[in-house]
């Protein structure tokens, strides 16, 4: 089954309540998805400053060496944010040449996210508490994609848990399941360079996306191209550094729900997540069509 | 007229009230207090009047027999899914499967409709004020489904008896769906449903659909493909 919910505000003066906004809605579709429960947060964006979002079941793990040794290679200032199993690392980066350098890493390292402003955490376990352990209600950004799971085709693992991050900021979460994913996957592993660090066909739906935007694509034109070229049944909700962007396939069997006011647009598989949300009594309130793409922002 | 919150109650207690399962000589009852809750004044048995103020989730006013439901907002997948009697009647949009399998009563969108309304129905009357999404009417083997605004891709596709009354455009015909013929018990049986549903509109601007009935039996000239 699988829930959603995503939160993109329009409003920056909102930006502080992103969190306390956010962390009902994803509770609200705990019984869509019991299992495991992760979301993006769009946050904290500096110029040339790269963030990489690690996991390891470790709670010893020495997330401060790490830095050091990062530090050293690349001759920059790694800072380290440590967040329960998690652990975001700052520098003045690009992205790209900090993952390249955690991809050598020997044993490899469970990379959840990679940008300059998204971070991305997740867990297996009820929604409530995933959210309570990053400490979620309080966190300010500009938009947050969640998504709580019931595993259909892969296990439940952290790593198996949405979103998923396989380009600079961007992020998917997907509610369905994909039919074509190992071929799609396979020619995007070959032909793109695409690195999937899991078995799930979400992974392989936000490495196409990744991708379609590093041939320059719009996120909007990107999606355009997944329905002609991924096959399945989905609800894809994407979030990029400053946009936002929602898809459901052309059979539209996953719900999905969208509303918008002045101040934010909101997206989840039912409106009982939106239900809370300020103004919500007088926005716009709508069912997405199959086969179109809705974005905000520059996405 | 009772008022039951149900924030307050409870979606059970306020199901087991409206059900008349505590004894009930109340015959009219308003809910509030909903945020978009699941099966929220399903399987009503007995003729009373309910109002429900707020958006509701799946499968609402499921299985109804005889009671009049008014929903003053959105409703979920499902809406009045397998209803046998009665009048739902929702003010906003009801999302996909409005009415599936429903057997009778009548069904009033005052918005749009999403996918697949009408699905399986087999003698329900529905009303769209608005317009409805892909596949609507699909497999619809009785009643009517009256279209006020347009209709999806894949309309009245593998129909059978069901007869769609269509005033705007269909994007496309299902298998099997064909344009009939507007005869004047159909202008008088139309009539009497817009009229039902409060609505204006005239009948002599719709145009009727059905089976076209080429799916129904096994072609015996077909039997070399298998």
């Amino acid at each position: 089954m699988c829930g959603i919910a995503g939160l993109y505000l329009k409003n920056p003066e909102r930006y502080g309540e992103l969190g306390r906004l956010f962390c009902p809605m994803l509770e609200e579709m705990s019984d869509r998805g019991p299992d495991s429960a992760g979301f993006a947060v769009y946050r904290g964006a500096e110029e040339a400053a790269a963030k990489i979002t690690l996991y390891d079941p470790d709670p010893a793990f020495d997330w401060q060496a790490l830095a050091e040794a990062m530090s050293a290679d690349m001759g920059v200032p790694v800072s380290v944010e440590r967040l329960s199993t998690h652990a975001v690392l700052h520098a003045k980066a690009d992205p790209a040449e900090m993952r390249a350098w955690l991809e050598r890493r020997d044993p490899p390292l469970r990379i959840m996210s990679a940008g300059r402003s998204l971070e991305i955490f997740k867990e297996i376990g009820l929604p409530r508490d995933v959210l309570e352990r990053f400490g979620a209600a309080q966190m300010s950004g500009s938009h947050a994609i969640g998504h709580t799971r019931m595993a259909t085709e892969s296990a439940v693992t952290t790593q198996g848990a949405h979103p998923f991050n396989t380009g600079d900021d961007l992020c998917l979460v997907h509610n369905g399941s994909l039919s074509n994913h190992h071929k799609v996957g396979d020619w995007l592993t070959r032909q793109a360079g695409i690195v999937f660090q899991t078995e799930n066909d979400s992974e392989v739906a936000a490495g196409y996306l990744t991708w379609r935007l590093r041939e320059g694509a719009s996120i909007a034109e990107a999606l355009e191209a997944a329905l002609s070229d991924l096959d399945g049944f989905y609800t894809f909700a994407v979030g990029t550094k400053d946009g936002f962007a929602v898809l459901r396939d052309p059979i539209a069997c996953k719900p999905a729900v969208l509303a918008e006011t002045d101040d934010w647009v909101a997206m989840a598989s039912e409106y009982r997540s939106l239900a809370g949300l300020p103004g919500v009594e007088k926005a716009k309130v709508w069912e997405p069509k199959p086969a179109t793409v809705y974005s905000w922002g520059a996405a | 007229m009772e008022k039951l919150d149900l924030a307050e109650l409870g979606l059970r207690a306020v199901n087991r009230r409206l059900q008349g399962r505590e004894g009930a000589e109340e015959t009219a009852f308003e809910v509030t207090g909903l945020k978009g809750e699941h099966a929220v004044a399903a399987g009503l048995m007995s003729p009373i009047s309910v109002t429900l103020k707020g958006h509701v989730g799946y499968y609402c006013a499921g299985m109804n027999k005889q009671a009049e439901i008014v929903i003053e907002g959105n409703a979920g997948v499902g809406l009045a899914e397998n209803m046998m009697s009665g009048t739902v009647r929702v003010k906003g949009d009801a999302s996909q499967s409005a009415g599936a399998t429903a057997h009778g009563g009548l069904l009033v969108i005052d918005g749009n409709a999403s996918a697949r309304c009408g699905i399986s129905m087999k003698g329900v009357d529905i009303v769209v004020k608005g317009s409805v999404g892909h596949n609507s009417a699909f497999m619809a083997q009785a009643g009517r489904l009256v279209i006020c605004g347009d209709a999806d891709d894949g309309l009245g596709d593998s129909i059978y008896e069901a007869r769609i009354y269509l005033k705007g455009e269909a994007r496309g015909l299902g298998a099997d769906c064909v344009e009939k013929e507007m005869r004047a018990e159909h202008l008088e049986e139309l009539a009497g449903l817009l009229a039902a549903a409060g609505s204006d509109a005239d009948p002599k601007d719709f145009r009727r659909y059905g089976s076209a009935r080429q799916l129904y039996n096994f072609k015996v000239d077909n039997v070399d493909a298998y």
